[in-house]
């Protein structure tokens, strides 16, 4: 049984009057690439955001690798070997894509030559090696999302938080960035990403949870939570499942 | 040091006066900041041109301060859409920053052609009432502060007036909470935005008519103004009405008392404090939406 | 690598040749010239650090200015102290008041707007503060007497003061080329350009901030300390005044933010107009500011990335992507 190298207990937020995270626990094991889907408006990135320390909780705690990191400063977290991408992408538009990437690499490595370097290496890990010169605010969203998960990769996480990376894609792009994705999680990274694409979900994760109104609905492989009442409900809608099912049984019966 | 009662009195009341003006000049701001969100620094400057033109107005042409009110309140709203219109509007290229500094170099020219054509004497304007004053309780207040008082909270009600009930009023509003939204309805939001930036203008002229019979003008007056119309516009809440009424009459009081018990330089000290301290510790002032 | 070394080159050619000057001309008005020049160049390049790198707009950096001039007066008058070392002090004590604001400013996370506000502020209440109380001379200020001598940093002719000034402009450019290429000037960039997702990957945007009001106010201070060697003089509204404020600010902002060489190409372009300003109109008073004025209010709307960035706003003028 791997050790979870995150896990969340009993996490809980509210923004006023809306519960956006209700009591949520899981727990993220090591080496694992792992995915939290659910609807929109569920909390997922809400979560991410409680994870990483960019929010407190109201509740709960959150433990990285055995220790209590609740509440702590991202940067902190980031230093520690947990860093998160965002699903709008955050480029850092006045610098070049190179540039952008050496912000990451500086966390282990204080050179600037040698960070400017290691950027060319992640760059070329994600296929953004062509436009590394680029200024990134002139990148596709495509290549945004390339860069936003090399940046995240060059500060050499243990977990890797992925918002929403295939989102806004085409798919031709969803298919070339689907490999790069399951090779940074082969190299070791533990990655935890949050998906609308199910292509993605089904081929890629190993664990699936499902938030819906920030809370957690149902966990398991992929096959199990897509074939899962609850959480088909929680997409499309109360009674959809037994819908589908009597559907299936007129079909049947035809 | 302890005053009588008397003297606290009247501290205040003058405080009270100065005040309502503070208000006007912070309701133009923050009307502007809530529209436009935008810094207007330049506020401070243009308080000081219409200043000039209400003195121009009585000295080059007899003309009463209190009756150059429909000269001086349309021409700094023609100067306000104009400025918004030309050359504001087209700085911003989307980034806060430019708004900062192209306001401020508006500000600059303007106080420093204020400074090449009337040079820096201080100069103030003398009419039949400027020394008339008027008892209340124990108290000796000067008319043209409480004709200020007055006219500063009758401006502040037609301004209210106009934002709450009439259909610009209705544009403006839509455009300050969701400006993509009312574009799709079909207001013109340029145009809303400079409105906005004129009726804003249009208060320091009013200001300016109720000020300039009790106070003075010199190229520097608008320096001194525009923070104290910041402080009392994050006192009272970037974009509340109500907030910068009462951060305008607190504000006011507060100068008056801190310049009683500290002499006139020290006491502006006191303003400076409240600004950085409502900055730091509760920025969204007293009735303002957190950000 | 090449760039690094290509830009260190560009800094020591720049110094050689300025500090050659001297040698070709022995005309006070040209040594005087270009001392001022260098002196406007130091102070945009202090508030580029800040401004233009950290993005952090200080409206009111005439307080460290003033910091740095009153030390440096004050230690010479009532701590009878020798200017050298009241060069250190005032450098330091600029550089503290520069971590202290900066310290409680971003502590409670202001900026843009509101921190542009609140520098001013501090700064207005330095320059009430100066007024009112007695040990900085109040309104009258403060004078040192003259003696001129290597060992009392001051000099007979502008030659002396410009090799200073030059002194200071070359750590300043040093500084700035160091930003450009090292792990704290890209944190401090990166924070600039997104906070967040500079925290993302382990950037403490305080600490990197911290740093930088530090290095600015630091500088800000050393171009006090100067005023007040050269002019023997120094008074709360000069010291703390928004004249010295706005002059660094438009200066950077013409010449390019965030750039090497900008703020020294904005502080030398305004120098001369404001040259040619006064020979054209004699000394009106304001004529400088005025033109100051427009020219900001002009590039801000027109050329925003300044004149260093006038190649790449042109460019960006015929490509379809992106905007200036």
């Amino acid at each position: 049984m791997t050790s979870a190298l995150l896990s969340i207990n009993g996490l809980s937020r509210s923004f006023g009057g809306l519960k956006a995270v209700q009591n949520v626990s899981l727990s993220v094991p090591t080496g694992s690439l792992t995915a939290l889907i659910g609807p929109n408006g569920a909390g997922k990135t809400t979560l991410f955001a409680l994870m990483s320390g960019f929010l407190k909780p109201d509740s709960g705690s959150v433990h990285f690798d055995g220790a209590d990191i609740t509440g702590r400063a991202p940067h902190i977290n980031a230093v520690n070997g947990m860093t998160r991408t965002f699903q709008i992408v955050q480029p850092f538009a006045s610098q070049t894509v190179r540039e952008n990437i050496a912000v990451g690499a500086h966390l282990h490595v204080k050179s600037r030559p040698t960070a400017l370097l290691e950027a060319e290496r992640i760059a070329a890990q994600v296929g953004l090696l062509k436009q590394i010169d680029q200024p990134a605010g002139e990148l596709t969203v495509a290549g945004r999302k390339r860069l936003e998960l090399a940046r995240a990769l060059a500060t050499q996480p243990r977990l890797l938080l992925l918002d929403e990376v295939l989102a806004g894609l085409n798919p031709q792009e969803i298919a070339e960035m689907m490999p790069v994705v399951r090779g940074i999680a082969d190299s070791g990274i533990t990655v935890l990403m949050i998906e609308h694409v199910m292509q993605a979900v089904m081929n890629l994760a190993a664990h699936v949870w499902v938030l819906a109104q920030g809370q957690l609905i149902a966990e398991g492989s992929p096959n199990e939570v897509t074939s899962n009442e609850k959480v088909v409900e929680a997409y499309l809608g109360h009674g959809t499942a037994a819908r589908l099912r009597a559907a299936e049984l007129g079909k049947a019966r035809a | 040091m302890m005053f009588d009662a008397g003297i606290l009195f009247s501290s205040v009341l003058n405080g009270l006066t100065t005040g309502a003006v503070y208000a006007l000049i912070a309701l133009g701001l923050t009307l502007i900041y809530g529209v436009l969100h935008i810094i207007n620094f330049a506020h401070g400057a243009s308080l000081m041109l219409a200043l000039y033109a209400v003195y121009m107005l009585k000295i080059q042409f007899g003309i009463d301060p209190y009756l150059a009110l429909p000269i001086v309140v349309p021409g700094m709203f023609v100067l306000g859409y104009a400025l918004q219109r030309v050359i504001i509007n087209r700085a911003s290229h989307g980034k806060d920053e430019n708004i900062l500094l192209v306001t401020l170099g508006i500000s600059i020219v303007m106080e420093n052609a204020a400074l090449l054509v009337f040079k820096s004497d201080t100069r103030t304007i003398d009419t039949a009432y400027t020394l008339t004053t008027i008892p209340i309780g124990p108290a000796m207040i000067a008319l043209p502060k409480l004709v200020a008082f007055a006219g500063a909270l009758v401006v502040s009600a037609i301004l209210l007036w106009i934002v709450g009930k009439t259909d610009l009023g209705r544009a403006i509003r839509a455009v300050a909470k969701e400006k993509h939204g009312a574009k799709l309805m079909g207001i013109d939001v340029d145009h809303v935005y400079a409105m906005s930036f004129g009726i804003g203008l249009a208060c320091l002229g009013a200001a300016a008519c109720f000020l300039l019979p009790a106070y003075y003008v010199n190229p520097q007056v608008g320096s001194g103004f525009v923070l104290v119309a910041f402080t009392v516009v994050v006192l009272g809440g970037m974009g509340s009405f109500g907030g910068a009424l009462i951060g305008g009459l607190l504000v006011g009081v507060v100068e008056s008392l801190g310049g009683l018990y500290l002499g006139e330089s020290l006491g502006q000290i006191g303003i400076f404090v409240i600004f950085i301290g409502v900055l730091l510790f509760r920025p969204q002032g007293l009735f303002g939406a957190k950000a | 690598m090449n760039a690094m070394l290509r830009q260190l080159g560009g800094i020591a050619l720049f110094v050689a040749v300025v500090a050659c000057i001297p040698l070709f001309t022995k005309s006070g008005v040209v040594l005087n010239f270009v001392m001022m020049a260098l002196y406007a160049a130091l102070l945009a390049q202090a508030w580029n650090i800040l401004g233009g790198f950290g993005g952090q707009f200080s409206f009111g950096h005439a307080l460290f200015f003033g910091t740095g001039a009153y030390i440096q007066a004050m230690a010479q008058l009532q701590g009878g102290l020798n200017p050298w070392l009241a060069l250190v002090l005032a450098v330091s004590g600029s550089a503290a008041i520069g971590l202290m604001v900066g310290a409680l400013t971003f502590r409670y996370g202001l900026k843009g707007s509101y921190f542009a506000l609140v520098t001013l502020a501090f700064a207005e209440v330095f320059r009430i503060l100066a007024l009112s109380v007695p040990f900085t001379g109040a309104g009258v200020g403060l004078m040192i007497p003259l003696a001129e001598s290597f060992a009392n940093m001051q000099f007979a002719s502008r030659k002396g003061y410009l090799y200073l000034i030059l002194g200071f402009v070359s750590a300043a450019l040093l500084v700035t080329w160091w930003l450009k290429h090292s792990r704290f000037g890209a944190y401090l960039q990166a924070v600039r350009d997104n906070e967040d997702a500079a925290r993302a990957v382990g950037v403490n945007p305080f600490t990197v901030k911290l740093g930088a009001i530090g290095l600015s106010s630091a500088l800000m201070g050393a171009g006090g300390a100067f005023y007040v060697q050269v002019f023997q003089y120094i008074d709360p509204g000069i010291a703390f005044g928004p004249g010295t404020s706005v002059e660094a600010l438009v200066a950077a902002i013409v010449g390019g933010i965030g750039t090497l060489w900008g703020p020294v190409l904005g502080a030398v372009v305004l120098h001369v107009l404001a040259d040619i300003t006064r020979n054209l109109f004699g000394q009106l008073p304001g004529i400088n500011m005025v033109i100051y004025g427009v020219v900001l209010v002009l590039i801000v709307m027109f050329l925003p990335r300044g004149i260093a960035g006038l190649g790449a706003t042109v460019k960006s003028l015929f490509s379809k992507k992106g905007k200036p």
